[in-house]
C-alpha cells in the first residue's frame, strides 16, 4: 500500500470533517455582526448586538454566577481529581479500587439528565432533613464538580502514568517523606496536566446546562440556562454574539499558550546549553 | 506495573498509612456522598408513595407496633408499562443513539486513520483542531446549526444559488437536523479514542501484510480494524451511552415528533411535576445502559493504558 495513493482521498475526507466541525462556528461569528432583525438574512455589518448584549442584565448577572461557579468547580475538581488519580495509579491494591474506577467512569458517559435528576432529588431530601442547602450557588457547584472530577482525574491519571516513577523512588530512597515526595517531585512533574485539567473543567462548568437547570434556584441562573431558554424560542442575535465572544477567547488562549510553550521550549534549550558549557568548562579546567 | 522496591521503602510507606488513607478516602467519600447516595434516593423516590398532603413522600420503611413495615410502590413503573408511548420512546431513543454511533464511526474512523497516518510535523496541529471546538460552548455550537439549517439559512441559500434546488428545503426540526446535531456534538468523542489506538498501530504490520500478498482492503479488515478494537468499542460507547439520554440537542434541533427519553423525563419533572414517574423513567433508562456502561468501564481502562 503506497501512502501517496491515499493522499487525495485522505485530504478530502479530513477537509470535509474539518469543514463540518468549523462551518457552524464561522457562520456564528459572521452572523454576530449581522445588522438585521432576521438573523439569517444579511443586512450589512454592525456592532449593535454586541452593545445590546453588553447591556443585557439577565446575561450579565448569569455570566457572573457562571464564572464564580466555574472558578470554584475547576479548583475543587483538580484537587479531588489529583487525589483520585494518585490513588488509582500509585496504590496497587486498596479496598474499593474497582469502585473508585467505576465512580470516575460513570459521569463521563451517564446522560446528564440522569445525574441532574438524581442530584436534585438528593438535595431536596437532604434539605427536608437538615434545612440545608438551598438551591443556588452551592448546589450548582456540587453538581458541576460531580461531573468535572472525572474529567480532571482522567487527564491527571494519564500524566501520572507516563511520568518517570524512578524520580519519586529516588527521592524516597534519599529519605524524603511521602508528602515531601508528592509536593516536591510529583506535583511539579504533573503541573502542566493540572493546568490543562483546570482549564478543561473550567470550560466544562461554564458550558454545563442540564445540571444547572435542575439545580439552580429562583434568581440564581447560570448563563447557559439563560441561553438555552432563549435558543428554544428560536434564532437570537445575542446568542450569536455570546458564541462569537467565546470563539475570540479561545483563539486568544490558543495563541497565548502556544507562544508561552515556544518561549519555555527556547528557555529550556538555552538552560541545557548553558549547563553543558559549564560542565565542559569544569572538565577542561580540572 | 510491579512494585519492586527495597523492603525499607515498603516499611516507610506503611508508616505513612494515614496519608494514603486520606488520598483514597477523600475522593471515595465524595463519590459515595454525591453520586451513590443520589442514585439510591432516585431509586427510593421511584418506589415511594406520595403522602396525603401531596408534598413529599411516605417513608419506604417504618416501625409500627414493633413491626417493620416496608412499603414499595411500583405504580410509577407499572404506569410506564401501561402507556405504550414510553416503550416507543425508549425504543426510538436507543434507535437514534445507535444511528448516531454508526454515523460517527463511519465518518470518524477514516478521519482518525488518516490523522494517525499524517506526517508527524502537522499531526499535533491537526489533532488540536479536533479538540479546539471542545473549548467553545457545546450549547452554542449546537444552536449554531439553526443558523445553517433554517428555511432561510445558509445551506438553503447556497443550494438555491447553486441551482441544485428551486424551493428551500425544510431541514430544521426533522430527523435530519437532529442527526446532524447529534453527530456534530458527539463525533470528537469517537475520533479521540480511535486516534489513540490507531496512532500506536505498528506500520510494519501493514507492510508485512502487503508483502504477504494482502490487498489494501484485506489488510484493513484483517489487521487495522482488529488492532483498533479497543478504540472502536470505547469510542462507540462514549457516543452511544450519553446519546440515549441526550436532552439539549433534540430540544434545540428535533421537532416534537422525534420521541426522546430525555425530553420525556424533563417534561414529567418540570411540566407534570410527577417526581415518582420522572424517577422511574430515569431508573429504566439507567437499567438500559447498565450493560454498555459496564463494558465501557472495562475498555476505558484499556484505552487509558494504550494511550499512555
Amino acid at each position: 500500500m503506497k501512502p501517496k495513493r491515499l493522499l487525495p482521498l485522505s485530504t478530502l475526507w479530513m477537509a470535509l470533517v474539518y469543514l463540518f466541525l468549523y462551518l457552524p462556528i464561522v457562520v456564528l461569528v459572521v452572523y454576530s455582526f449581522n445588522d438585521s432583525r432576521m438573523v439569517t438574512l444579511w443586512g450589512g455589518w454592525t456592532l449593535r448586538w454586541y452593545a445590546e448584549t453588553m447591556h443585557d442584565e439577565a446575561v450579565l448577572s448569569s455570566l457572573w454566577l457562571s464564572l464564580k461557579v466555574a472558578l470554584v468547580t475547576a479548583s475543587a475538581s483538580i484537587v479531588l481529581g489529583t487525589f483520585a488519580a494518585f490513588a488509582l495509579t500509585r496504590y496497587q491494591r486498596f479496598w474499593g479500587k474497582g469502585l473508585l474506577n467505576l465512580f470516575i467512569n460513570i459521569p463521563l458517559v451517564m446522560p446528564t439528565v440522569v445525574i441532574a435528576l438524581a442530584l436534585l432529588l438528593f438535595f431536596v431530601t437532604v434539605q427536608d432533613v437538615l434545612g440545608f442547602p438551598q438551591k443556588g450557588f452551592f448546589t450548582i457547584f456540587i453538581g458541576h464538580t460531580m461531573m468535572c472530577v472525572s474529567y480532571a482525574a482522567v487527564v491527571i491519571q494519564s500524566r501520572l502514568k507516563e511520568m518517570d516513577r524512578s524520580v519519586e523512588e529516588a527521592a524516597m530512597d534519599l529519605g524524603a517523606r511521602p508528602l515531601q515526595v508528592f509536593m516536591l517531585v510529583t506535583l511539579p512533574a504533573i503541573s502542566q496536566a493540572l493546568v490543562s485539567a483546570w482549564l478543561l473543567t473550567f470550560s466544562l462548568s461554564l458550558d454545563e446546562v442540564v445540571i444547572s437547570a435542575f439545580l439552580s434556584g429562583p434568581g440564581s441562573t447560570t448563563l447557559p440556562v439563560v441561553i438555552f431558554s432563549r435558543a428554544r424560542l428560536g434564532l437570537n442575535p445575542e446568542i450569536n454574539v455570546i458564541g462569537a465572544v467565546t470563539v475570540y477567547l479561545v483563539i486568544v488562549a490558543v495563541v497565548a499558550s502556544s507562544l508561552w510553550m515556544a518561549r519555555r521550549e527556547r528557555r529550556r534549550a538555552q538552560e541545557s546549553a548553558a549547563a553543558y558549557r559549564q560542565e565542559m568548562e569544569l572538565q577542561t579546567g580540572a | 506495573m510491579e512494585d519492586v522496591q527495597p523492603p525499607e521503602v515498603h516499611r516507610r510507606r506503611r508508616f505513612f498509612n494515614r496519608g494514603r488513607l486520606a488520598v483514597i478516602a477523600l475522593p471515595q467519600l465524595w463519590f459515595v456522598a454525591f453520586l451513590l447516595a443520589p442514585f439510591l434516593i432516585l431509586l427510593k423516590i421511584s418506589l415511594s408513595a406520595s403522602n396525603e398532603l401531596g408534598v413529599g413522600f411516605e417513608p419506604l420503611a417504618s416501625f409500627q407496633d414493633e413491626v417493620l413495615h416496608i412499603q414499595l410502590r411500583f405504580s410509577a413503573f407499572s404506569a410506564l408499562l401501561r402507556d405504550q408511548l414510553y416503550l416507543l420512546t425508549y425504543l426510538s431513543s436507543i434507535g437514534y443513539a445507535l444511528l448516531t454511533t454508526l454515523l460517527c464511526l463511519v465518518i470518524g474512523y477514516p478521519f482518525a486513520y488518516f490523522l494517525a497516518r499524517s506526517s508527524p510535523g502537522v499531526r499535533p496541529a491537526l489533532l488540536m483542531l479536533v479538540m479546539l471546538p471542545f473549548w467553545t460552548s457545546f450549547l452554542i455550537r449546537i444552536y449554531a446549526w439553526k443558523n445553517l439549517l433554517d428555511i432561510n439559512g445558509l445551506v438553503n441559500q447556497f443550494l438555491l444559488w447553486a441551482g441544485i434546488i428551486d424551493t428551500p428545503l425544510r431541514m430544521m426540526f426533522t430527523t435530519f437536523s437532529f442527526m446532524v446535531g447529534m453527530v456534530y456534538g458527539y463525533i470528537p468523542f469517537m475520533i479521540l479514542p480511535l486516534y489513540a489506538t490507531l496512532v500506536k498501530l505498528d506500520g510494519r504490520l501493514l507492510e508485512a501484510a502487503a508483502d504477504l500478498g494482502a490487498t489494501p482492503l484485506k489488510t484493513f479488515w484483517l489487521v487495522t480494524v482488529p488492532l483498533s478494537r479497543a478504540g472502536i468499542i470505547a469510542g462507540s460507547l462514549l457516543v452511544f451511552i450519553p446519546a440515549v439520554g441526550e436532552y439539549v440537542i433534540p430540544e434545540l434541533l428535533a421537532g416534537p415528533s422525534v420521541l426522546n427519553i430525555g425530553r420525556v423525563m424533563w417534561n414529567e419533572f418540570f411540566l407534570n411535576l410527577d417526581w415518582q414517574r420522572a424517577a422511574a423513567v430515569t431508573i429504566v433508562m439507567v437499567l438500559l445502559i447498565l450493560v454498555p456502561i459496564a463494558i465501557f468501564n472495562r475498555y476505558q481502562t484499556k484505552v487509558m493504558e494504550a494511550a499512555s
